[in-house]
């Protein structure tokens, strides 16, 4: 089988492909690392100073600068999940597993920041953090609550193979209940008389200086998603390294 | 009608017959599953302090609620158990596709929380005094059910498998479950106080129980597999 080849073990062959792709890890670290420390400040720059105070909302709305890309990329890390899970059931290569586990962990660290920082311009504008009648912020509070539940398994099966297995299941199960999600807290509130419409802060209407910020804001953040996804990958590897090494020292000290 | 699938047709009843006599004659899992819906229902009318202006809108609640609790308290020990036993490793060396055997779970465990239902909702209509029994709860509960049991079968089995046993089969399947929940309770509060143009609920929960049960029988291989 070609699957069983992919499966890296100790061989010195192997043992020179992993320093290698290791090596490659470090240099997109450094690249994503120099990117995103470029960006940062002009992305705060743009939403602090350069663009234009919100004729209703006022400062507040600046906020957006930052909620938008915080909710877009949880979606995409989600989706990263989904068919890293798919690859990984499909072609049993760990590598596609350990992707999965960093992206839903960044994931649900930008989700958990996108719902503090929506709670904070929520108390800003509506009065009141949170508003169930909002069909995007309790998606996202329920993907948040999947994600969560998935961490927690991966926390409970350890470094197993049949947990990074079923692990996967979950990511493939969580990302299907997404638009399902949706549609249905989408009409849960539409058809009381007393839904809260809510002012659409869509990006259509949205100065020149205004649309600048939250580009900027998003490359940055999209550069933050994939440094931090890189690194909690590499992080990984590192871990399975370890503990294989581990694993034959003892088989070595057994056997003496 | 093929020979595999008539093959395959045979296999799930044997299956879903011995669990049903298994579960006949010792754990009675059904029974204790069924004081716990009414329990639940006993609290809950205590918690939310049930009067007859919010009975329509609480009760329904109240009663998928129950039903939630129950159903995955049942797979729990059902599916879950199983797997500690190792009769599941048993069952796995036999050759019976893997689809058949989650099916046949899903389906024998589906049967018990029917029996259960079929208890409990005429019980909630008279202590809640709210008007569900009609035929309109039928394809409610049926597929709602559905939907649950599909999600909790395949995490019931997940669950089992790690050293959080039973307390993480709730946290696992809840979130999952929550558009089924939503879809369940308007469409039972529907019954009780009819709604003009109300969402699709029914559409919902179908197209939720037909997803899961895929999603179930095509990934319950990776689950229980070595």
């Amino acid at each position: 089988m070609k699957t069983l080849d992919q499966q890296p073990n100790t061989t010195t062959a192997n043992a020179t492909a992993q320093a290698q792709r290791a090596r490659w890890l470090l240099y997109g670290e450094i690249a994503l690392g120099i990117g995103a420390l470029i960006l940062m400040p002009i992305a705060i720059w743009a939403a602090l100073a350069y663009a234009p105070t919100d004729a209703v909302q006022g400062d507040v709305q600046r906020i957006i600068y930052v909620h938008v890309p915080l909710a877009i990329l949880p979606y995409v890390a989600f989706f990263v999940v989904f068919v890293a899970s798919i690859l990984y059931l499909w072609r049993n290569d760990e590598r596609w597993d350990m992707l999965a586990h960093a992206s839903a962990e960044v994931g649900v660290v930008f989700t958990t920041l996108m719902l503090i920082v929506g709670m904070l311009w929520g108390q800003g504008f509506w009065g009141r953090p949170w508003d169930w009648a909002d069909p995007r912020l309790t998606t996202t509070f329920i993907l948040w609550l999947i994600y969560i539940s998935y961490l927690l398994l991966r926390f409970y099966t350890g470094n197993s193979e049949r947990g990074a297995r079923m692990a996967a299941v979950l990511g493939i199960a969580g990302f299907i209940d997404v638009p399902i999600v949706h549609f249905s807290v989408t009409w849960w509130r539409s058809i009381h008389p007393d839904t809260n419409y809510l002012v659409d802060n869509g990006s259509s209407a949205l100065p020149p200086a205004a649309t600048f910020a939250l580009l900027v804001s998003f490359v940055a953040f999209t550069l933050l998603y994939v440094l931090l996804t890189v690194q909690v990958y590499h992080s990984l590897t590192l871990r399975r390294a370890a503990l294989r090494l581990r694993a034959e020292a003892e088989d070595v000290t057994s056997e003496s | 009608m093929t020979a595999s699938f008539r093959l395959s047709l045979d296999q799930l009843w044997a299956i879903i017959v011995k669990d049903w006599r298994a579960e006949l004659r010792a754990r009675q899992v059904w029974v204790s599953m069924g004081f716990f819906a009414l329990l639940a229902l006993v609290v809950f009318n205590f918690a939310f302090d049930l009067r007859v202006e919010n009975k329509a809108s609480v009760g329904p609640g109240a009663l998928w609620v129950a039903f939630l609790f129950a159903s995955v308290l049942g797979l729990g020990r059902t599916v879950g158990a199983e797997l500690d036993h190792g009769s599941m490793d048993r069952l796995l060396l036999c050759p019976v596709d893997r689809q058949v055997i989650y099916l046949a779970k899903l389906l024998g465990n589906l049967v018990f929380i029917l029996i259960v239902q079929v208890v409990a909702i005429p019980i909630f209509a008279v202590i809640y005094d709210v008007p569900v029994l009609t035929p309109g709860i039928i394809p409610i509960v049926a597929l709602g059910t559905l939907g649950i049991a599909a999600v909790g079968a395949l995490f019931a089995a997940v669950s089992a498998q790690t050293h959080a046993r039973e307390v993480l089969a709730p946290l696992l399947t809840f979130p999952l479950v929550i558009p089924v929940i939503i879809a369940a309770v308007k469409a039972t509060e529907a019954l009780v106080q009819p709604v003009a143009n109300d969402a699709p609920w029914l559409g919902l929960l179908a197209a939720f129980a037909i997803i899961y049960v895929s999603v179930g029988a095509l990934t319950f291989q990776y689950v229980v597999e070595d």
